[in-house]
């Protein structure tokens, strides 16, 4: 009885410690929300900084419309080509992978998650800022899109290698090319841990400041030419963040609060999606 | 037409003349002559030789382990998937060598499959069963045609005609093994390979199946690996009986006759501890 009673209070003990440790966890996150939306709602809530460019400090009515426009042309451009190849070189693991260099492959796509942004910042400004002698936004994509590569890669891996080898079977039992087995029935079917992945890496690619700051590098006003220098919203927080002025700072927060909520969207989207992955793969 | 020699004496040529106990002059749709079978260094079937009657349904029993389903997985090359597996012999269907051909494609056209688990496509019900057809660019009238015919042949088109827009996880685990049935005849296969068709099925979804069998018997040549004897005999009009080698661990064909003859008569021992039930 007294045995029982002392186990039970170890018990009851332990799950208060994990509770409070869970707690702790959660408090630089719930900071982090807490700030950004305090600072960030009283420039985010004039319709305005939506749809404005910069001005100089203390005229009204400056906003991160050049900002928003360049992350969404930065990481389309990025997803347009990092999509595509990941997506195929993810199969390509899953699918076709037996020999050594295919485990170098993926040691590669490893280290490049690994690999810090600023890193491959400077790969893209050797690669294709240099040689051309200005920034660009094709630059910026080009950083983005490796930085998205192996995460995409990867998780289209794990994705087609969750569908069960007999839906594969199946398919190459009926006189198909495997080439068109993977394409038309493993891919679908691996939809959307694929889509999940290639979610994630474009809300990772669009908080990526690093990477940016000497490719794309920033622009002042609204800009859609890929070729030219072009904003991004975590440019304009990093920016903004360090010049000494109320205005600007606020701007700051604003875009950091729009930064996140675009973030947030993505990463909720990809987990609705994914739940639907988990469906489908207990019904195959 | 390859020649369809009389399975006497296609067993006499390939030297094994004490196969000899199959009665009726059925042709021989696939000749396994001396077949060997290795995933990487390991043996996995020896010299292994009968011949699989045209338009008649082949029993491959034996205990898990002895190499039914390996000796399945050679008539479509389906064991081209596995890295290092290869396989030494010949097995010729209608006279052309399936262990050497290089048309997979065509081969697999010719001999469909139906695997343990149905595996339904994530589509339609229509759509599983014209996947493949759109795929090797048939004219969508004909696609309509062979979706119905080869529902319709699996004893399946009554029960979906009306929701053949429903996605085919819905159906039942019989129904979605019918519908592989209908996928696998839709590209008009000579041969239905079936690797233990109904093993997850109820014994009212087994009858089914076995129905169906019986039925298509008449248009295809069927081979089924079962584990349960009862199935083999009910359905089956030829049996070949595998073992596992004790010394040598690869799968070996200890006797091949027809249903009824090795069921009552059996040549071997060990066939007849089997089916006995005294191991295995």
């Amino acid at each position: 009885m007294n045995r029982n009673r002392r186990r039970q209070s170890i018990n009851y003990t332990s799950i208060a410690i994990a509770y409070a440790l869970t707690g702790l966890a959660l408090i630089p996150l719930g900071l982090v929300l807490w700030f950004t939306i305090a600072k960030g709602l009283p420039a985010a809530s004039h319709p305005e900084f939506f749809f404005n460019v910069e001005r100089p400090v203390d005229v009204p009515g400056a906003g991160i419309a050049h900002a928003i426009v360049g992350t969404l042309i930065l990481v389309g451009i990025a997803s347009l080509g990092a999509i595509p190849i990941g997506v195929l070189g993810g199969i390509y693991l899953a699918e076709y992978a037996t020999s050594r260099w295919t485990d170098w492959v993926r040691l590669a796509c490893d280290v490049l998650v690994g690999t810090p942004s600023i890193a491959i910042g400077l790969f893209a400004y050797a690669l294709l800022v240099a040689p051309f002698h200005h920034f660009s936004a094709l630059s910026g994509s080009g950083a983005l899109a490796v930085l998205m590569l192996p995460i995409i890669m990867r998780t289209t891996e794990g994705a087609v290698r969750l569908i069960p080898s007999g839906l594969r079977e199946s398919g190459l039992a009926l006189g198909l090319p495997r080439w068109r087995v993977s394409l038309q029935l493993i891919l679908p079917a691996a939809a959307p841990g694929v889509i999940t992945g290639a979610l994630l890496s474009v809300a990772r690619a669009s908080g990526e400041t690093a990477p940016l700051l000497f490719t794309a590098f920033g622009n002042p006003f609204l800009n859609t030419d890929p070729t030219q220098p072009m904003q991004s919203l975590p440019v304009t927080v990093f920016h903004n963040a360090l010049l000494p002025y109320q205005s600007l700072q606020e701007q700051a927060w604003g875009a950091a609060l729009v930064l996140v909520v675009m973030v947030l969207l993505i990463n909720l989207t990809s987990r609705y999606v994914l739940r639907r992955q988990i469906r489908l793969a207990g019904q195959l | 037409m390859a020649d369809r020699r009389p399975i006497e004496q296609t067993l006499a040529q390939v030297g094994r003349p004490e196969l000899l106990t199959v009665p009726g002059a059925s042709p021989a749709k696939i000749n396994v002559d001396s077949l060997s079978f290795f995933y990487g260094r390991n043996q996995a079937l020896k010299d292994v030789a009968f011949d699989i009657p045209e338009r008649k349904i082949t029993a491959i029993i034996g205990p898990s382990g002895c190499g039914k389903t390996t000796l399945l997985r050679v008539f479509n090359r389906m064991y081209d998937l596995v890295p290092g597996a290869h396989a030494e012999g010949h097995v010729l269907l209608d006279g052309e060598d399936v262990v050497s051909t290089r048309n997979l494609l065509e081969l697999r056209q010719k001999v469909g499959m139906v695997f343990q688990r149905p595996s339904p496509f994530p589509m339609s019900i229509r759509d599983n069963v014209a996947f493949a057809p759109r795929l090797l660019g048939w004219p969508s009238a004909r696609i309509k045609t062979v979706v119905e015919q080869s529902l319709e042949r699996a004893a399946l088109l009554e029960e979906v005609k009306d929701r053949l827009n429903d996605p085919a996880a819905s159906l039942s685990g019989g129904q979605q093994q019918r519908l592989a049935i209908a996928r696998c005849i839709a590209v008009s296969p000579q041969v239905i390979l079936m690797d233990e068709p109904c093993s997850a099925l109820d014994p009212v979804a087994t009858t089914k199946i076995e129905d169906l069998m019986s039925a298509l018997m008449r248009e295809f040549t069927i081979v089924i690996v079962t584990h349960n004897m009862q199935q083999a005999a009910r359905v089956s009009d030829f049996t070949a009986f595998m073992l596992m080698n004790p010394e040598g661990r690869f799968g070996e064909l200890i006797e091949f006759a027809s249903t009824a003859d090795l069921f009552n008569r059996p040549q071997d021992d060990r066939t007849e501890a089997y089916i006995t039930g005294r191991f295995g």
